[in-house]
C-alpha cells in the first residue's frame, strides 16, 4: 500500500513537472468522433480563435464507443453516439447535463431536428446534434440497369424482394453488419412497426433477410464505401452520407461508375449523431467553448459540404452548397420528412433476441 | 548428471559462512518469485476479475453490470455475496447451439491451421538449422523481420493480395494459369493462409531451436548403416525436434482459437468463431457478464488440454530416466 502510494505520488510528481515545464495555461478538449466525419480546418480555426488545442480521436462503431464510455474513466471531453445509444447511454448515466447558459448559439438548431431527437434525449439535455441521415439504399445506376431493366430505385422491395435481389446477386450486394439499421428496414417493408419488440414480429424479419441472405456477398459497415466508387459492388443497404462519399470518389476516379442512393418509399430510418460532454470529463469548459463553435451556422455548414451529411443547425442552411441543400436524399423535402422514421434503443431482452438473429442472418447458423 | 553436481557441491557450501549461504537461498528463491508474481498479476488476478464478472448479471450502469462479491458492504457483505453467486450465465450458454458450435468452429479452424503451419514451418526451420553458421543470424533475422510492422497491417495487405482484382488474381491471369479471378478472399481459405502467414515465426522459431541443437552425425552414422533417407528423418529427426514441434504446435494453436482480427477481415461472413461470438457479447449485446462466461470457457477449453500434456510430458521424462 505504501509502496503504491509512494509510486503514485512519484508519478504525479514526475506528470505535474511535465506540465509546468510545458505550458501551465496550454487548454486542452479531448473530442472523440466517427472517422471521416469532419473537415479537418474546423479543428485548425478553433484552436486558432481559441488557443484551445483539440486532441482529435476517431472510431467507427458505436459499440466500440459505448464500452470506452461504459468502463469509465475514458479521458474523452466531447463524443459522439448515435441517438439510440445515446438514450441508453444517458440511463447508464454516461454523460452530464449541458450547461446551456455557456451555448449561446444552441438557438440556430433547427426545431424540425430538436423534436426528433428528443425522443433519445427528453429536453434535448444532454445531447446537441451534429449530423443526421437516413439508411438507404446506394446503388451503381449503369449495372442496376443492366441487371433489372431500370435505373431507379424507389422501393425496398429490390432488396427483399428475392427474386430481385438474385438478379444482383453476380454484380454483389453488401449490407451494413448493424442489426438495429436493417431490422427495422426490414420490419417496415412488412408493413410492422420498425420499432417492434414482438418475438413474432423479429422472427418475420429473420424470415425475410434468410430469404434474401443468399444473394448478399458481405455484411459490413464501411467497406462498402470503396466497394460502390470502385464499381465492385452494384447495390448497398447503407447510411446516406457514405454513399454519397462513394459517388464522390467515383466522379473523381472518373472511371464511368455512376452512384445513385434512393430513399425507399415505404420510409426509411432517420439517424441521428449527438454530441455529448460525459460525465467524468476533464475539460468541461474547454469542450462547451468547442460544441457552441460547432453550433455556428458557418462552422458547421462547413462541416456539412464537406461529410455530405445534413446537420441540425437551421441558421447553417444559408451556408451549405446548393446543391447539397437542394438534395432531397440529403434534406428530404416536407412529403419524404413524413414517412421517415426513427428506432428507439431496445431493451436487453429484445436486444439480446436482435443480436442472435442477426447472427443466424450474417452466419446462416 | 544432476547426482553428480550436489555431491560435488556439498562439502563446498558446508565450508562457506552461514551467513553467504542464507544470501544465495534468499536471491535464487527470489528468481523464482518473479515469474510467480507475473502470473500473479498478470493471468490469475485479470483471470478472477473476469470470473467474477461472470457471475453478475448485466443492467443499464457504468460498468454495465450489477456489482458482485465486492467490498460495499463491508466484509460480511463480502460473504454474504456467496450465497447469491449464480451460474445463469454458464447455464445460458449451454441452453443455445450457437456457444457450441463456435467453440467447435474455432478448434477446427485452430487445428487445421497448426498443422498447414508446421508443414509450412519445418523445411524452413530445417533448411535455417542446416544452413551455414554465418548466414543463420542473417535468416533468424528476416523470420523475425515482418514483427517490425503492425501486424493489422500485414492482414489487410492479404487483403489487397487476395481480393478478386488483387495481386494474385492479377498474376495467376496475366499467367494464363486461370481465366477466370479465384474468390479466396472472405472464403475459410483465406483465413487459414492469414493464421499460417501471421503465426509461421511462433512455428519456425522453437523449430529451429530444437533442430539446431540436433547432432547431425546420428544421421550421417544412419546413412553409413544404410538407411535410407526419409526413414532417417522420421527415425531421427523428427523425434530429436518434438519438443520443438509440440511447442510449435502449441503457441500457434492457443492464439489461433480465441483469433479474432484474421477471420474478422479475411473470412467470410459466415465464420462462426469464438472470438466474434465474444465480440457480440460484449459490444453488441453490451453483455459483459454473458461475454465473461464465454472467455472463461474458452481459457478452461486451452487450459485442459495444456495440462494435460504437460503432465504427459512429465511422465514420459520419468520414463526415460
Amino acid at each position: 500500500m505504501i509502496r503504491k502510494a509512494l509510486w503514485l505520488s512519484a508519478t504525479s510528481a514526475f506528470l505535474t513537472l511535465f506540465t509546468v515545464g510545458g505550458h501551465a495555461e496550454d487548454r486542452v478538449v479531448n473530442v472523440f468522433n466517427w472517422s471521416d466525419y469532419i473537415d479537418s480546418s474546423i479543428i485548425d480555426d478553433f484552436t486558432k480563435e481559441t488557443g484551445i488545442k483539440v486532441v482529435y480521436d476517431t472510431f467507427d462503431s458505436n459499440e466500440i464507443l459505448e464500452t470506452k464510455l461504459l468502463a469509465g474513466g475514458s479521458g474523452y471531453d466531447v463524443v459522439v453516439p448515435s441517438g439510440n445509444f445515446l438514450a441508453r447511454q444517458i440511463q447508464a448515466g454516461v454523460f452530464q447535463k449541458l450547461d446551456k447558459s455557456k451555448l449561446p448559439n444552441i438557438s440556430n438548431m433547427w426545431d424540425t431536428v430538436l423534436e426528433r431527437t428528443a425522443k433519445y434525449d427528453p429536453g434535448n439535455e444532454y445531447s446537441i446534434n451534429y449530423m443526421w441521415g437516413t439508411v438507404g439504399i446506394g446503388y451503381n445506376i449503369k449495372k442496376v440497369q443492366a441487371a433489372l431493366g431500370t435505373d431507379k430505385i424507389d422501393s425496398w422491395d429490390v432488396f427483399f424482394n428475392p427474386d430481385s435481389l438474385a438478379k444482383l446477386k453476380d454484380c454483389g450486394v453488401y449490407v451494413l453488419d448493424s442489426p438495429a439499421d436493417i431490422i427495422p428496414a426490414a420490419l417496415k417493408y412488412l408493413g410492422l412497426d420498425p420499432n417492434s419488440t414482438s418475438p413474432d414480429d423479429i422472427a418475420k424479419a429473420e424470415e425475410t433477410l434468410l430469404k434474401v441472405r443468399p444473394y448478399i456477398r458481405k455484411f459490413h459497415s464501411s467497406e462498402y464505401i470503396n466497394a460502390l466508387a470502385n464499381g465492385d459492388i452494384c447495390l448497398a443497404v447503407g447510411w446516406s452520407g457514405d454513399v454519397f462519399q462513394a459517388r464522390n470518389r467515383a466522379v473523381e476516379a472518373k472511371q464511368g461508375v455512376e452512384i445513385g442512393y434512393s430513399v425507399p418509399k415505404e420510409g426509411a430510418q432517420m439517424w441521428f449523431d449527438q454530441m455529448a460532454i460525459p460525465a467524468d470529463a476533464p475539460h468541461v469548459a474547454e469542450a462547451l467553448e468547442f460544441l457552441n463553435y460547432l453550433m455556428k451556422p458557418e462552422v458547421i455548414a462547413k462541416s456539412s459540404n464537406y461529410v455530405l451529411y445534413a446537420n441540425g443547425n437551421k441558421a447553417s442552411q444559408q451556408f451549405v452548397d446548393k446543391a447539397l441543400l437542394d438534395d432531397p436524399a440529403v434534406y428530404p423535402d416536407a412529403e419524404t420528412l413524413k414517412k421517415l422514421y426513427t428506432v428507439q434503443p431496445y431493451d436487453p431482452k429484445t436486444q439480446r433476441l436482435i443480436t442472435r438473429s442477426w447472427t443466424k442472418i450474417v452466419t446462416g447458423q | 548428471m544432476s547426482n553428480i553436481a550436489i555431491t560435488d557441491s556439498g562439502p563446498s557450501t558446508a565450508a562457506k559462512p552461514l551467513l553467504t549461504r542464507l544470501g544465495a537461498g534468499f536471491v535464487s528463491r527470489l528468481v523464482i518469485i518473479v515469474p510467480y508474481l507475473w502470473l500473479l498479476f498478470f493471468f490469475f488476478i485479470p483471470f478472477i476479475i473476469v470470473f467474477k464478472i461472470s457471475l453478475s448479471q448485466s443492467a443499464i450502469a457504468m460498468p454495465p453490470y450489477t456489482p458482485v462479491l465486492d467490498f460495499t458492504d463491508g466484509i460480511s457483505g463480502f460473504f454474504a455475496g456467496f450465497r447469491d453467486l449464480n451460474f445463469d450465465n454458464y447455464v445460458w450458454l449451454t441452453q443455445d447451439a450457437l456457444y457450441f458450435k463456435a467453440y467447435v468452429t474455432s478448434v477446427i479452424i485452430a487445428a487445421v491451421s497448426t498443422i498447414l503451419t508446421l508443414l509450412v514451418g519445418f523445411p524452413i526451420a530445417y533448411g535455417m538449422a542446416r544452413a551455414p553458421a554465418t548466414i543463420r543470424p542473417t535468416l533468424l533475422m528476416l523470420v523475425i523481420l515482418p514483427f517490425w510492422t503492425s501486424f493489422l497491417i500485414r492482414v489487410y495487405a492479404w487483403i489487397g493480395i487476395l481480393k478478386p482484382e488483387g495481386l494474385l488474381n492479377q498474376l495467376l491471369l496475366s499467367l494464363h494459369v486461370i481465366n477466370q479471378p479465384l474468390i479466396i478472399l472472405n472464403t475459410y481459405t483465406a483465413i487459414f493462409i492469414g493464421i499460417v502467414y501471421s503465426y509461421l515465426p511462433f512455428m519456425v522459431l522453437p523449430l529451429y531451436s530444437s533442430l539446431e541443437k540436433m547432432d547431425y552425425s546420428l544421421i550421417e552414422a544412419a546413412k553409413d548403416l544404410g538407411c535410407p533417407p526419409t526413414a532417417a528423418f522420421w527415425k531421427i529427426t523428427f523425434p530429436l525436434s518434438l519438443p520443438g514441434v509440440i511447442a510449435g504446435c502449441l503457441l500457434v494453436f492457443i492464439p489461433a482459437v480465441g483469433e479474432f482480427v484474421i477471420p474478422d477481415l479475411l473470412g467470410g461472413s459466415q465464420t462462426l468463431m469464438i472470438g466474434k461470438t465474444l465480440w457480440n457479447e460484449f459490444f453488441a449485446n453490451r453483455d459483459w457478464p454473458v461475454s465473461s462466461a464465454v472467455a472463461v470457457i474458452l481459457l478452461l477449453l486451452l487450459i485442459v488440454p495444456i495440462m494435460l500434456f504437460q503432465q504427459a510430458q512429465a511422465r514420459a521424462q520419468e520414463q526415460d530416466k
